[in-house]
């Protein structure tokens, strides 16, 4: 388990040569931010109605679609999670992914606070916890990307 | 309140495994990006962002019997598996913080589970 034993990389990850601009810590941080905004929408979009579709019938699945694109938050949650998705890839590049990856754990923290205004839920102190044992941990990390 | 069976167990192991070797892909895909916009389209990125949205398949299977504050949180462990698969295939080494850090997430994402009961 130390780190002073260096096994050799089976898969050889050509370094890019730029030292990146941004630590991508930051930038897995405002990923979560997109993936838990996408979360609260795409429950938005699910309470939107759809009409029941037959595949035997043309009209049906037209309505579908066009109800299923009319749906806004669905399709901006969507979208989002699309962004999301560019966003950790650009982070990827540089810097450790057992550092990088687990910090993703903070879009629980968004959306357990978005949930909060949005859907009138309520925190407790299992919730409360887990927030600050969250924040503990990516913190952690954080610094451990500086280094 | 009910028990979650084992079946959906396994399904959310299984789960959470896919889903860090679609980090592992997106990882190695990253490291095409220097080529520019073309860079974006190539199988690793792809592969990585099938194995994301094939890991919710077990995932959706498992919670038709089990319940979601139990199986949510054990989707976490693809970040124990991903730091495994980052020893293993980059090198990185498993220090002491990634350790303690990867141990207050979890412990995290549990309670949180708990509280969403």
């Amino acid at each position: 388990m130390g780190s002073s034993t260096t096994i050799p990389p089976i898969a050889e990850i050509p370094e890019t040569p730029a030292r990146p601009a941004v630590n991508p810590a930051w930038l897995v941080v405002i990923c979560t931010l997109f993936a838990a905004s996408a979360q609260i929408l795409l429950k938005f979009g699910a309470l939107h109605p759809l009409p029941p579709v037959h595949f035997s019938d043309a009209a049906s699945v037209t309505a579908f679609l066009t109800a299923l694109t009319g749906d806004w938050p669905l399709v901006i949650g969507y979208s989002l999670h699309a962004c999301n998705a560019m966003l950790l890839i650009l982070a990827l590049r540089h810097g450790h992914l057992s550092l990088l990856y687990p910090l993703y754990a903070l879009s629980y923290v968004w959306v357990d606070l978005l949930s909060l205004h949005y859907f009138h839920e309520h925190l407790n102190i299992w919730k409360e916890a887990g927030i600050v044992l969250i924040i503990g941990g990516v913190a952690v990390l954080g610094k451990a990307s500086r280094e | 309140m009910t028990v979650t069976p084992l079946s959906s167990i396994v399904l959310v192991l299984l789960a959470s495994f896919i889903g860090s070797f679609g980090a592992v892909f997106l990882k190695l895909g990253a490291a095409h990006l220097s080529r520019g916009i073309r860079g974006l389209f190539n199988w690793q990125l792809i592969a990585g962002i099938g194995l994301f949205l094939g890991s919710s398949v077990p995932f959706i299977m498992a919670l038709k019997h089990g319940e979601l504050s139990v199986l949510y949180p054990m989707v976490s462990l693809s970040y124990v598996w991903a730091m495994l698969w980052s020893r293993m295939l980059f090198g990185e080494p498993i220090t002491k913080q990634k350790v303690g850090a990867l141990a207050l997430i979890l412990g995290g994402i549990l309670c949180i589970g708990v509280g969403g009961r």
